[in-house]
């Protein structure tokens, strides 16, 4: 496409307040016409000092905030932190704990991505499969709900093991909930993914070549949507991942460059399949058991540290404690996936147009709280 | 590689310029004089025994008689994980800037000057990052008070 400049440089603010910026993300243009010569991000509208809260309450107390990091994958993030404290403790946990942490981790990472698929095309302009993808996130809500009362901070999984048990019938549940759910997901893909337009709008544009992603850090889906597999699950198995069969989707380029917004997003319908095949496993290998069996009377790690990283819908989520052998942590550093990729998204939009901003942006998919923390 | 050949592949390397080492911990770590960090993550980067090519984690923690800074490497390639620390002074925290090595310690770097004010030297936009430009000290410092105001508004 032929592109006239003009030579003259205009800044031009995105947000905080806007629509497509999925949360209170600020993006300063400077735009020529419509090219955008450099978009830089300014974060931190949505910072509530989650490291500092967790240095002033109890291990046990800072699980409800790890819960409002990441608020549409909450399973996903207080896993994390509580694997990490399990790791610094030592503490094992019995099958059936794993297995239901397995079911809930996976079950929340396809209403995740359900979400970011949904709200992607509603970005681009395609209302309806946002409004396919949110009845059938609302389903997986309604198992949450039924598990442990919350919808969407739900404080479930506990250092040793679990709030509650799963309530009877729940298995059956979820499995008829997959029978329904996965042929959906071909109907999502004729609805959205391979639809002519979206091609055009995605294919080409947002480019992050696999080592310039490497270089920033970037990890899950974008990662793999620049075609690098790598999935802690199968790098660095916990919880007994590595007894699972799945695969790790990567983005191949089928219409365009590799690395492209459709890669990213192609990455997460794929990814939803394969959590829905993990989680039939899980629910095969329930075995009986007590969840609560290894909850400490006391949660009090010895002195020391520990780094523990999980795959969370997305990317890598590490949790940095340091433990001087009291009750408080002494520090909790997240490492958040998101804030890696933001960093890099400079250099994704750069020569852009302003309508791709919005394209490259759902592509990445971020969620404001867990950037700013 | 296991942490242990990591370890003396760098005291090999740099020798006194490491200075201390603990290993058979769950994350194993060595302390790096903060003149030589950015020749010791280069080594660790290009290297091919070691291919430290991800960085996972940048921050800064406030021990009360120092702060230091924290770098979790990791190998995408050899799998293996390690540690470095630099041990800098309360009053005036510097060390040297990785950005050049990894990309993403640009904003990790900043969110350690924002928090904690230590210093990145070489740094290409030192400015903070999650609290407002005019904020004043450094939230996760030990003996942070916590403000009242901030521009005629209560916090």
């Amino acid at each position: 496409m032929e592109v006239e400049y003009s030579g003259e440089v205009m800044t031009l603010n995105m947000g905080p307040q806007h629509p497509a910026t999925h949360g209170v993300l600020r993006l300063e243009l400077k735009t020529d016409g419509e090219v955008v010569a450099e978009a830089i991000p300014h974060i931190g509208y949505l910072h509530r000092c989650f490291e500092k809260h967790a240095e002033n309450v109890d291990y046990p107390g800072v699980i409800p905030f790890t819960d409002r990091l990441d608020y549409v994958a909450a399973m996903n993030q207080e896993l994390g932190y509580v694997l990490a404290v399990e790791k610094l403790m030592g503490i094992q946990v019995n099958n059936r704990v794993h297995c239901i942490r397995i079911i809930m981790a996976e079950l929340n990472r396809i209403a995740s991505h359900l979400l970011a698929a949904g709200t992607y095309g509603n970005d681009i302009g395609s209302i309806t499969p946002f409004l396919h993808c949110f009845r059938d996130r609302e389903m997986i809500l309604d198992f949450f709900e039924q598990t442990c009362g919350a919808r969407l901070l739900y404080n479930y999984n506990w250092i040793g093991g679990l709030m509650f048990d799963l309530p009877p019938g729940l298995e059956e549940k979820i499995i008829e909930f997959l029978n329904y759910f996965e042929p959906l997901v071909d109907h999502l893909n004729r609805l959205l993914s391979y639809n002519h337009i979206f091609i055009k709008r995605t294919a080409d544009v947002g480019i992050l070549p696999p080592e310039r992603a490497v270089f920033y850090g970037v990890t899950g889906p974008n990662l793999r949507g620049s075609g690098v597999e790598f999935d802690v699950r199968k790098d660095e198995p916990y919880l007994g991942y590595e007894d699972y069969d799945f695969e790790v989707p990567v983005g191949k380029g089928e219409f365009g460059p590799i690395g492209s917004c459709f890669d990213r997003y192609i990455v997460r319908i794929l990814e939803v399949k394969q959590s829905c095949k993990i989680t039939r496993q899980a629910i095969a290998k329930l075995t009986p058991g007590d969840v609560q069996e290894a909850i400490p009377k006391k949660v009090k790690p010895p002195a020391g540290e520990v780094y523990m990283r999980t795959e969370c819908p997305r990317g890598e989520l590490g949790y940095y404690l340091v433990s001087d052998g009291g009750t408080k942590p002494y520090r909790v550093k997240v490492k958040s996936p998101c804030f890696a990729t933001m960093s890099a998204f400079r250099e994704i939009s750069r020569g852009a147009m302003i309508s791709d901003i919005v394209a490259i942006v759902g592509s990445i998919d971020i969620v404001l709280g867990e950037i700013d923390r | 590689m296991k942490p242990e050949e990591i370890s003396a592949l760098l005291t090999e390397k740099f020798g006194a310029r490491i200075l201390e080492s603990k290993l058979g911990v769950v994350s194993p770590w060595s302390v790096v004089e903060p003149a030589a960090i950015l020749e010791v993550c280069q080594f660790l980067k290009f290297d091919d025994r070691v291919l430290m090519d991800h960085l996972e984690l940048l921050g800064g923690v406030d021990y009360k008689d120092r702060i230091e800074v924290v770098y979790i490497l990791y190998s995408m390639k050899h799998h293996h994980r390690y540690t470095l620390k630099v041990k800098l002074p309360r009053d005036n925290p510097k060390v040297r800037t990785v950005e050049s090595v990894w990309g993403v310690a640009n904003w990790h770097e900043r969110e350690a000057y924002d928090m904690l004010g230590v210093e990145f030297e070489g740094h290409s936009d030192l400015r903070r990052i999650l609290c407002p430009d005019d904020w004043e000290g450094y939230p996760l410092r030990r003996d942070y008070k916590f403000p009242t105001r901030y521009r005629d508004m209560p916090v």
